[in-house]
């Protein structure tokens, strides 16, 4: 160490040695939960400014939090969407049928029947009125949590099992891991599986509508863990610099993989005040209120459609289960969590709404359940009739050397008749079923 | 042991002698990592050593050169190869050039652990093997084991260098070896020579390949999984192959490969990264160099395909015994 000649060395001597702070979740495995101080707001108390209004007149909109659902079940303050019961039964009907398909493909993926899966419950409420609030043909931008959009939007879920299956019928070819769907059709951008990729790209696919003077709109979403990539705060630098019409969701679910939220820097600000330093709209909701999701959304999506830039939207929220099929929570966190959360269960909180204004009960709704349930399995069967990944490989061999370029160069060419000549020279060919 | 084991002690031998060495990655602290690599280190040296990053790759790396920098031994973890691409730019322009640009200055002595190749159906994400990416860059180490034996004294060889190392494990190895035939029960490695791990320190020295099997007829060039899908090949062939199990591939041990290959004659070069431009070419361009008045037929290589790794085509993908066989009979032709 170099040493001043005037101060030397030994000057330090006497300061107080420098310590490294690591962030510690408040509770593991064993410990009792205690939620209390997460601040939850009463519904109805945060403002709803105009969407004309400049960003930096509501930065308090990204410390609080938008809430519409109230302990009651009662739609309640100026971000009530007021939607029509049957939008609401739409909606409700939606997240519940998330629900059933994730159940149905976890349990699948246990039996064998494909590698991976990934659900998304307790966050039913991220994706699917989103989906709702946005128009159709505006491009999604999604992370692998967001199967929602494609089950909100009416997508075949016949389709997405092929996917995850990697059978015959998969759009995929086979080639992408289960539930990284790509359906172009349907507004919903191919998954990657390096994380936060896709935030950039939407705002360069609203950037790009805008430049066309088209009038559709981009979404994406990503973690809240995904927040520390270097991805993420480019596409918030260049969605403020061009006022690009996109919506950056950040679902904070409170954990990434292990890692609490406070690894992304939870503990000093929120998540929505990402947007403050950039100078984008920010605003936080509650994340398990379906109606404050919607409402913040179709407000977010009228400011992009009326050229008044980005919103980056914090949905407050918590993952009830694992990671994916490959994590086990248990080992990190306790077990007390999941019904501890403060804001409740999405789709129940719904439910007791529609039951709350006359407009369903309890009964329909078991009834609903138990036909999704059966929807679900009527699907399932259809799906496995073109193969399951457990059986071994459903597609022909040489599709592997599909789609590397648009035309294929020599020396695929030649990999590929090299590929073919050694399978069947095997005699342990792969065509087997 | 099994490699993951192998692994962990690895790093904690280090730790417990070296106050200087710390371990940090995404889920690598109380967790213990999702391969459970880091398991029990938190505990045992606290989360000033061992402690979870935030979810960045270019963060963890940049971070590291900077300890480095200050004179730590840093040995973050990419919690799988594929991720390691945010990183890029710190690895590759910083970490690889701050001893040359800055005269020995600085240095960033880390050690960049990362699980690495497929066969796990991990499909595009989760499968890649970018070693060729870093035997490209002038300042950087690149260490693959194919044993748990090997794992820790390289581990331990590599974290004691001064000069950054990416440190590549084959996953599909991490507990037990593997014969390329996927619907084949698996092996463990208790039952294996290399699986018998020493648990205190010890060192393989980096730069040094090591002959897995002497042999007349031909010489083998490979690393990680891919020893011991050869070495199964081999074996059910009945071919008298020499197997060089390279181990490090920056340094690379040229006098064991031209040995060998002078004595042989034939080299196949056997790896599991796309063929183009992949490690495979420079072996096949140093044999060529220094062999050519040896060799007896054109080099062999044994690769994988020039397609990102598929999911559900994944053992179509993978150079397994099929494969290794044809090119053992085209290698041995004439
Ligand atoms: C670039 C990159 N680094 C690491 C990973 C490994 N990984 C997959 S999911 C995940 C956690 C993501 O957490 P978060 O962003 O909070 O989203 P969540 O899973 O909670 O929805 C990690 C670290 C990855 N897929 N990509």
């Amino acid at each position: 160490m170099a040493s001043d000649p005037e101060r030397g060395t030994s000057a330090r001597a006497n300061l107080q040695p420098l310590s490294l702070y690591v962030p510690e979740p408040k509770f593991r495995p064993g410990d009792a939960v205690d939620f209390s101080e997460v601040h939850v707001p009463p519904a109805g108390e945060t403002r709803r400014p105009d969407i004309a209004d400049k960003a930096s007149t509501f930065t308090d909109l990204a410390y609080q939090l938008v809430r519409v659902l109230d302990e009651d079940g009662q739609a309640v303050g100026p971000w009530n969407p007021r939607l029509a019961p049957d939008t609401l039964r739409n909606i409700l009907r939606s997240m519940a049928l998330v629900r059933a398909f994730d159940e149905r493909m976890f349990r699948a993926q246990r039996q064998g029947k494909t590698s991976f899966y990934m659900k998304c419950t307790g966050e039913e409420a991220v994706a699917v009125p989103a989906a709702y609030a946005l128009d159709y043909d505006d491009m999604c931008f999604p992370s692998y949590r967001q199967q929602g959009l494609l089950i909100a939007r009416g997508w075949s879920m016949v389709d997405m099992m092929n996917q995850i299956y990697s059978n015959t019928a998969d759009r995929l070819q086979g080639k992408q891991l289960p539930i990284m769907y790509s359906v172009k059709e349907a507004g919903f951008f191919s998954i990657s599986g390096n994380l936060t990729t896709q935030y950039p790209q939407a705002v360069g696919w609203a950037m790009a509508s805008a430049a066309k003077g088209d009038t559709r709109i981009a979404a994406t979403w990503c973690g809240e863990g995904s927040t520390a990539e270097g991805d993420f705060h480019s596409a918030c630098t260049f969605a403020s610099v061009y006022r690009a019409p996109v919506i950056l969701n950040v679902v904070n679910n409170q954990w990434a993989i292990s890692s609490f939220s406070g690894f992304a820097g939870a503990e000093s600000t929120t998540f929505a005040a990402r947007a403050v330093g950039y100078g984008i709209a920010g605003l936080r909701v509650d994340g398990n209120d379906a109606l404050a999701v919607y409402a913040a959304t179709a407000w977010a999506a009228e400011r992009a459609r009326t050229n008044q830039g980005p919103t980056l939207i914090e949905h407050f929220t918590y993952r009830a289960e694992g990671h994916s099929t490959s994590d086990d929570p248990g080992q990190y966190r306790s077990e007390g969590e999941p019904n501890a959360w403060p804001l409740g269960d999405p789709i129940k909180r719904l439910k007791d709404h529609l039951i709350a204004i006359g407009e369903w009960d309890e009964e329909r709704h078991a009834a609903q359940d138990k036909e999704l349930a059966d929807e679900v399995k009527r699907a399932q069967k259809e799906a496995e009739q073109n193969g399951i990944l457990g059986h071994g490989l459903h597609q022909p061999l040489d599709t592997l050397f599909d789609g590397v370029f648009e035309d294929m160069p020599w020396h695929l060419r030649e990999q590929q008749a090299q590929m073919v000549a050694e399978e069947t020279a095997s005699g342990r060919p792969w065509a087997r079923k | 042991m099994n490699m993951i084991q192998a692994i962990n002690s690895a790093m904690d031998v280090m730790m417990a002698r070296d106050p200087d060495v710390i371990v940090m990655g995404e889920d690598v602290g109380y967790f213990g990592g999702v391969f459970r690599a880091t398991a029990g280190l938190q505990q045992k040296y606290g989360k000033q050593r061992v402690f979870d990053t935030p979810i960045s790759e270019l963060g963890i790396i940049g971070v590291a050169v900077g300890m480095g920098a200050y004179g730590l031994r840093p040995v973050p973890e990419i919690q799988f190869a594929d991720y390691i691409y945010p990183a890029l730019d710190q690895l590759v322009s910083e970490a690889a050039r701050l001893r040359y640009r800055s005269a020995g200055e600085f240095t960033a002595p880390m050690t960049v652990r990362s699980p690495f190749g497929g066969g796990i159906f991990g499909g595009q994400t989760h499968s890649q093997s970018p070693e060729g990416i870093f035997t490209h860059v002038s300042g950087v180490k690149t260490v693959i084991p194919s044993t748990p034996y090997d794992a820790k004294g390289l581990l331990i060889a590599a974290i004691e260098d001064n000069d950054p190392t990416i440190f590549f494990e084959p996953k599909r190895i991490y507990n037990g070896p593997f014969d390329g035939y996927w619907d084949r029960p698996a092996q463990n490695w208790s039952k294996h020579p290399a699986g018998e791990v020493p648990t205190g320190y010890y060192k393989v020295e980096l730069g040094k390949a090591k002959v897995v099997r002497p042999g007349e007829a031909l010489t083998i060039l490979a690393y990680g999984t891919m020893v011991h899908v050869a070495t199964a090949t081999v074996a059910e062939a009945g071919i008298d192959a020499e197997i060089i199990d390279l181990r490090t591939l920056v340094p690379l041990d040229i006098d064991t490969i031209e040995a060998s290959v002078k004595k042989t004659g034939r080299c196949m070069i056997v790896h599991e990264a796309t063929r183009t431009s992949g490690f495979g070419a420079e072996l096949s361009a140093i044999v060529q160099e220094r062999c050519f008045y040896h060799l007896e037929a054109p080099i062999e290589r044994v690769t994988g395909f020039d397609t990102p790794y598929p999911h559900s085509l994944e053992w179509a993908y993978f150079p397994g015994p099929v494969r290794i066989g044809e090119a053992l009979k085209k290698l041995m032709k004439d």
